[in-house]
């Protein structure tokens, strides 16, 4: 496999000097995190238990939800997909016990882990700054800690996922958008700079 | 702006989602042997009715599935969501 970190990530330090350190929110990218797709029939015992054999913990079958283990995570993305999370170059491994072990069935494992860069922001802020350019409702009485989503973030395609109560949100946004992104980040944050 | 309840995963706003016309138009069993009038009536001919209207959305920024709404094109409101494959649910008027 190509070594990931010989380009540097999409918001690299060195060509995009992190600025998102504000007084109630901060946010930085989390480069190289390991992503793969995971697809197949959450109807089919078989693919559940399989999975659950592989990751350590059932994916989750509640729709835009998250189950969390250690450094893994599942995201539900549809009724037949989930993006697993994982630490950097750890991706390559887990993709291989899980292709060995649906072997036969009706299933897929993709690694996406260059597909999508994560930009983690988090601070008592956080949310009013996503709420001006997102559709999703993100009160706390509607989007918790391990609740996941597909939305727009400013018209850029985003999956969200709320860590913490503080708030924590993970961010997945595609490379090319995400210096745009960022940018509209530091802007919308521009206002919590003052405590 | 609509307000489109996705059968997977809740109310979410239209810019979400992506149009996919009028739902329930079966494509000719035998294309072979259909004549050019019923070819041309399945490709091109639709209801566009004033009110009730079942046709078929797509989650495009969220989950990606299809699924069918029953929507009132003059007052926008959302009658019914149901699932691709399903039936089209009764509705009172």
């Amino acid at each position: 496999m190509a070594d990931r970190t010989q380009w540097g990530s999409p918001l690299d330090a060195a060509s995009w000097p992190p600025r998102g350190i504000f007084a109630t929110v901060r946010f930085e990218e989390r480069p190289f995190v390991g992503k793969l797709i995971l697809r197949g029939s959450a109807d089919t015992r078989e693919f559940l238990d399989v999975s659950r054999a592989v990751l350590g913990f059932a994916l989750p079958t509640t729709a835009n939800t998250v189950a969390v283990d250690g450094d893994l995570a599942a995201l539900w993305l549809g009724p037949r997909e989930w993006m697993v999370t994982t630490t950097p170059e750890r991706e390559a491994d887990i993709a291989e016990r899980l292709c060995r072990a649906l072997v036969g069935q009706h299933a897929a494992v993709t690694d996406v882990s260059d597909g999508r860069t994560v930009i983690r922001l988090a601070g008592p802020s956080a949310r009013d700054i996503l709420m001006k350019g997102c559709p999703l409702d993100l009160h706390p009485r509607e989007f918790v800690p391990g609740r996941c989503a597909q939305s727009q973030l400013a018209r850029a395609q985003i999956i969200l996922h709320q860590i913490d109560e503080t708030p924590t949100y993970d961010l997945y946004v595609a490379p090319s958008f995400a210096r745009y992104l960022w940018a509209w980040l530091v802007d919308a944050a521009a206002e919590y700079a003052i405590a | 702006m609509l307000r489109i309840p996705c059968p997977y995963c809740g109310p979410r706003d239209e810019t979400e989602f992506a149009y996919g016309g009028e739902a329930h138009i079966a494509r000719p069993q035998n294309p072979a042997t259909t004549t050019d009038a019923d070819w041309a009536d399945f490709l091109f001919m639709r209801k566009n009715p004033k009110g009730r209207h079942r046709e078929r959305w797509m989650h495009a920024r969220g989950c990606r599935q299809w699924f069918n709404v029953e929507r009132d094109t003059v007052t926008h409101q959302i009658v019914t969501v149901y699932r691709m494959g399903e039936p089209p649910p009764e509705t009172p008027r």
